[in-house]
């Protein structure tokens, strides 16, 4: 496509996306009086404006917000870590892949946020049993990819590598390991999001901070507004973390034309 | 160079029986019907995948492994697309532990020769096919090898920027003094650009024939091209292949060379 031409569609297409989000306040503001759903059902905007307010300034918004960022941070970063690092020595190793591929897989099926309660069995009210979670719903769409990332690799690519007379190292640090990047970050995409999904049932399950027991004592009081306070602060969470992923993708992987934000979601 | 029997003691034997020898600053085509091992030749010669039988020797020594005298180009370009254009060029002199400055000089010249300095920091998609291969060819070349072993190189390029490619490849070995050994499937390429073409029966390989190209200009196939002489070779060489009773069964689907 040429340059002008995409220019002009982006353009377009960043215009329309405005006026929808015009479109969707005004209907979520004016929306439920206009066809009588009552305020405790669905608070208008400005309702729920009025309690992020009331909520930073007498219910420790910024610290349950404080709180649930560090656990999908710590989540995040230990899942991707463990994912990429067990990814690689399955890929190293076609043995160890065989041997604990059903284990894998296994546990892969099982729902993960199931073992929420378990881990505050274990651990108790902490950040803890949360971080666990996340650590654990990272971990596999990780691994995953950077596992399928190394056996596609081209076998040609590594011949011509050891025709150069390449030592084990040096093949997996000059092909294989840059090659598994860019299904790495699509699994880190998926895991950015995901982390904050296992944070959250980790606070709803036990705990009396962060923005998923907000959600729960927003349930148990019947405030509605503050139960849409919290889900839109978990969404502007698990936004940075995504858009964090894409910036530093976009370092890493600059030689790729760029991808759209919501590519490969 | 030499090559010398290799028969695999299991379910295939890509080769038998082969035997032949490529002089120093010598061109030599390898041609045959598809799957007549010769492709296990090359892997054999790069030190790649050892032979169950026999021995191939660079420069009188046996072939034990990888090693840096042996150079070889596919038909895939496999340039890494996360490198620059020079960082492709460097990356056999890179895996070498050559001293920085002198892979970039190596990188510098080769890429000046092919006309592709100005593209040495793009990366490789934002090149066409022809100069993909080009930036393999450099770097094929970088590691100053003395044996060439190519691979169909110029297979999956259009037939107008094979012609100027095949005219690169001749003038950078006839410069550089190399010696190569050719795997092609396409007769006139041949002809035009070695010294001596094989003629690889069909699997298990064995060499039926050897036909010597007696004709000026081995460092410019465009003026070969033109020489009237060259139909007589590729005759002989389709006489030699059986081409005109060949019929396509599945086997001729299955792998390259």
């Amino acid at each position: 496509m040429k340059d002008a031409a995409h220019a002009a569609l982006v353009r377009k297409g960043a215009i329309t996306s405005a006026v929808l989000l015009v479109v969707f306040l005004a209907a979520w503001q004016w929306g439920p009086g206009l066809i009588g759903v009552p305020s405790y059902i669905v608070p208008p905007l400005s309702m729920v404006a009025a309690e992020f307010v009331r909520a930073f300034q007498l219910d420790h918004l910024l610290l349950h917000t404080g709180v649930t960022v560090l656990e999908v941070v710590a989540g995040f970063v230990i899942g991707s870590l463990l994912g990429a690092v067990i990814g690689y020595m399955l890929g190293m190793s076609p043995v160890a892949e065989l041997a604990l591929s059903p284990y894998i897989l296994a546990l892969q099926i099982a729902p993960k946020v199931a073992f929420a309660p378990l881990f505050i069995l274990w651990m108790g009210f902490t950040v803890y049993p949360k971080i666990l979670v996340a650590i654990l719903i990272v971990f596999f769409p990780v691994m995953v990819n950077v596992l399928t990332a190394l056996r596609g690799v081209d076998p040609d690519m590594i011949n011509l590598a050891r025709s150069f007379t390449a030592t084990r190292a040096q093949i997996f640090w000059k092909v294989e390991f840059p090659a598994s990047l860019p299904p790495m970050f699509a699994g880190l995409r998926i895991g950015a999001t995901l982390a904050v999904v296992g944070v959250v049932v980790g606070e709803l399950v036990g705990g009396n901070v962060g923005l998923g027991y907000l959600l729960s004592f927003g349930e148990g009081q019947a405030d509605t507004p503050l139960v849409f306070v919290s889900i839109v602060m978990l969404t502007v969470v698990g936004a940075i973390a995504y858009l964090a992923v894409i910036l530093v993708e976009r370092r890493v992987l600059h030689y790729l034309p760029a991808r759209s934000i919501g590519g490969n979601l | 160079m030499r090559f010398a029997d290799r028969s695999g003691g299991g379910v295939l034997t890509a080769v038998r029986g082969v035997s032949f020898c490529v002089r120093d600053g010598e061109i030599v085509s390898l041609i045959g019907p598809s799957g007549c091992g010769k492709s296990t030749l090359l892997n054999i010669g790069s030190g790649l995948a050892p032979p169950s039988e026999g021995t191939a020797l660079v420069d009188g020594k046996p072939v034990a492994g990888p090693n840096a005298q042996v150079a070889f180009m596919l038909q895939k370009d496999l340039l890494l697309p996360w490198r620059t254009v020079a960082d492709n060029v460097m990356f056999g002199v890179e895996i070498q532990r050559l001293p920085l400055p002198e892979r970039q000089r190596r990188a510098h010249e080769l890429l000046t020769q092919f006309n592709l300095a100005e593209f040495s920091e793009h990366y490789p998609r934002q090149l066409s096919g022809g100069m993909r291969q080009r930036v393999a060819l450099a770097r094929t070349l970088a590691v100053d090898p003395h044996v060439l072993l190519l691979d169909e190189p110029f297979s999956a390029v259009d037939a107008q920027t094979r012609i100027v490619l095949q005219r690169d490849l001749a003038r950078t070995l006839r410069h550089a003094g190399k010696t190569a050994l050719l795997i092609t499937h396409e007769l006139l390429e041949a002809v035009t650009l070695s010294d001596r073409v094989l003629v690889m029966s069909r699997r298990p390989g064995a060499i039926i024939d050897e036909i010597a190209i007696e004709m000026p200009h081995r460092d410019d196939p465009i003026a070969r091209r033109a020489d009237p002489k060259v139909n007589d070779y590729v005759a002989r060489l389709m006489d030699r292949l059986d081409i005109a009773h060949a019929s396509l069964d599945h086997r001729s689907n299955g792998g390259a060379g």
